[in-house]
């Protein structure tokens, strides 16, 4: 995994609740049995005009002017701003690699769902989360200035704004330590492969029916 | 010292390690998997040369891309095709448990594990699905988890977790005539909101949890993830633990009079203490229908769609007004006054053997309306199909005008070739309704069986209430 320390990048607005994971990425792209390429899809739906299939040449695909990923102002974001429980409904982590392989490094929101939330730590995409009001103010200031950016500092844990002003947040200290090493966290649990094989033993002892 | 709920007793059997900041290593019993979530997990796996921990607890079946009519002539869609037998490799590359596309026992992962007493009271269940939480149905604690989570737990047998927050939601009194259980999840979901539970883990319970079968309280647990929460339960009793005597992989003899003492154990105390408590009165639901593209935006049959002219924060109120401009619904219309295109009875939510007899006693001796271009029933495994059809019911639906399919998610989600059109409505009996999710443009609204049998043969959404069955 790639570690993340620091990132100062445009941010990308998408002003809606609930973002659901069907709208990240939709179901037809789940088909592929790899982690990457998922970038040209990422909110399918919503992106192009015309309905799209894994396995044709996206480029020629007919943008939707409305949808703000195709604001040219936003162009490279590394940043998206969204409203609360994004990453709701499914635990395709596809999601998660839509929106890496786009470019996207942070969320921030006011409430994420559980396993888009979880998902996001395995891959280097840090979920921020910021109160409502913070998150209103950054809608207003993003649409009210061009080439608008953030500076996330994941080890001092604050996001600031181009006028200087910081807010904190709170990371869990495994995920940023995950997170800053880029750490793999198998390789991590299996430096206690003997505390699991004793749980086992305890545990078969217990429910001989979990071990036939 | 305060009780414990169901899930910190759960979750206290199952810690290997602690962490100082609370990150618990979780020791998984059941692993289930599917085609979609899976590849890049046993990728993953031989990249870094691991070997899975413990394949005994490995049950893999293709659910999400299988097709549901010829299934002899195997699957045409060459993409869909090639994530089947992906995973077809990949069991027998690891040694994996797993029930091909013609093998009679299989379905739809959430289905089969319970049919096959996989899925066990006090458990640890993960898959790589966020309907996951249906297996809680048995007092086991189970949850979706990423791709990711997928390889660790095939490496490992653990998994990294941070323990939830204690909830419980509480139906209680009796449920009316025709009041399901996917109506009372809905008209929960309803109340809360799809985000009411995040970070929590729900225990369901009161007496219309207590009355419902075990199909009926996996329909409710399935739909914990969609009012946010990762994880949704039942408490063991009598109900649980006749439904899962005498399944292929629950214990027997010495073994299983050990288990039912262990399981008798899984509820929670007296005294035990929740984070939140919501108390619905089961008197008070009726029979519901979603309007909206979020499971949260549902009505009762009798009611109508709402105006967001009338919300007052204006977040939510663009919110409805964009889901009522996809679902091409104006404010006020009466619930029973939208006509549907299609009938999808089928899913994780309602696809057991309970679920389509609650169908067929409805359509029974009726006709799918003029209006109506599609209606099928697709069982949620090939032993529910089987089931049904020594019942008779496949041909209560056949001569209804309804198809009658193979087992697998099919509508749901529209991976296989079964999918709405752009601007085609549903009555669905599936989990999600979110835009796009049985087809792009396709218009999703959420009900029970009984209520998605009634809209095929009325051609509108109507009152199952309203409705008595005919003939035997």
């Amino acid at each position: 995994m790639k570690p993340l320390t620091t990132v100062d990048g445009v941010v990308l607005p998408l002003d809606r609740s609930n973002v659901d994971t069907d709208a990240i990425i939709p179901k037809q792209y789940l088909k592929s049995v790899k982690r990457t390429g998922f970038g040209p899809n990422l909110f399918d739906d919503w992106r192009y005009l015309e309905p799209g299939e894994p396995g044709m040449d996206h480029s020629g695909r007919k943008p939707n002017p409305d949808f703000v990923l195709n604001d040219p102002r936003y162009l490279g974001a590394e940043i998206l701003l969204a409203r609360k429980n994004f990453g709701c409904g499914s635990s395709r982590e596809h999601a998660v690699w839509a929106l890496t392989d786009y470019g996207i490094r942070v969320v921030i929101a006011p409430s994420f769902a559980d396993i888009f939330f979880s998902n996001s730590f395995k891959n280097g995409l840090l979920p921020i989360v910021l109160d409502e009001v913070v998150v209103d103010r950054l809608f207003e200031e993003v649409a009210a200035t061009p080439g608008y950016r953030l500076k996330v500092d994941l080890a001092g844990q604050t996001v600031t704004t181009p006028s200087g002003e910081a807010f904190d947040f709170e990371v869990g200290e495994f995920h940023k330590h995950c997170l800053l090493n880029g750490l793999d966290d198998i390789g991590l649990t299996l430096q206690h492969a003997d505390e699991i094989g004793a749980y086992e033993e305890r545990r078969r002892a217990e429910a001989p029916w979990l071990f036939r | 010292m305060t009780g414990k709920t169901l899930y910190d007793k759960l979750w206290d059997a199952h810690v290997v390690r602690s962490e100082a900041d609370g990150t618990a290593l979780l020791y998984i019993d059941r692993h289930l998997v599917h085609e979609v979530t899976s590849p890049q997990a046993f990728e993953g796996l031989r990249l870094a040369g691991r070997k899975p921990w413990r394949t005994d607890t490995v049950l893999a079946v293709p659910d999400h891309n299988v097709p549901t009519t010829h299934r002899d002539q195997g699957i045409s869609d060459p993409v869909s095709r090639i994530q089947v037998e992906t995973l077809d490799a990949n069991v027998h590359e690891f040694g994996i448990t797993f029930f091909p596309m013609n093998d009679v026992r299989q379905g739809i992962v959430h289905v089969i594990g319970p049919e096959q007493g996989a899925t066990l009271p006090g458990m640890t269940v993960v898959c790589g699905d966020s309907h996951t939480s249906t297996h809680g149905a048995f007092g086991a604690l189970a949850f979706g988890i990423g791709t990711s989570e997928v390889e660790h737990v095939l490496a490992t047998q653990c998994l990294l977790q941070k323990k939830m927050k204690n909830m419980l939601v509480s139906v209680d009194g009796k449920a009316g005539p025709g009041v399901t259980a996917k109506d009372i999840v809905l008209a929960v979901i309803g109340e809360i909101g799809t985000a009411g539970g995040t970070g929590y883990a729900i225990e369901f319970g009161g007496e219309a949890i207590r009355d419902l079968s075990m199909e009926g309280r996996m329909t409710v647990c399935n739909m914990a993830i969609e009012a946010g929460a990762r994880a949704g339960m039942v408490a063991v009793d009598d109900t649980t633990i006749e439904y899962v005597k005498g399944r292929t992989y629950a214990p027997s003899g010495e073994l299983w009079d050990k288990a039912v003492a262990a399981w008798r154990e899984l509820h929670s105390d007296a005294d035990a203490r929740f984070d939140q408590v919501v108390r619905i009165d089961a008197a008070s639901i009726a029979p519901q229908v979603s309007w909206g593209t979020s499971p949260e935006m549902v009505a009762p049959v009798t009611g109508r769609v709402p105006d967001p002219a009338e919300a007052t924060d204006p977040v939510k109120a663009s919110g409805m007004k964009r889901a009522l401009e996809y679902m091409g619904l104006e404010p006020n219309t009466p619930i029973e006054q939208i006509y549907i295109d299609k009938v999808f009875i089928g899913s994780c939510t309602n696809s057991r053997i309970e679920d389509l007899r609650a169908a067929a006693a409805v359509v029974r001796g009726r006709r799918v309306a003029e209006n109506v271009k599609l209606a099928m029933v697709v069982p949620g495994s090939g032993l529910v199909k089987r089931q049904a059809e020594e019942e008779g019911l496949d041909k209560v639906f056949l001569e209804a005008g309804f198809e009658w399919r193979e087992p697998g998610c099919s509508m749901c989600l529209a991976m296989n070739a079964d999918r709405l059109e752009p601007g085609e409505r549903c009555a669905s009996t599936s989990n999600r309704n979110f835009e796009g999710r049985q087809g792009q443009g396709g218009r999703t609204h959420l009900v029970s069986p009984a209520m998605a049998a009634v809209a095929a043969v009325s051609g509108h959404f109507a009152d199952v209430r309203t409705v008595t069955p005919s003939g035997g």
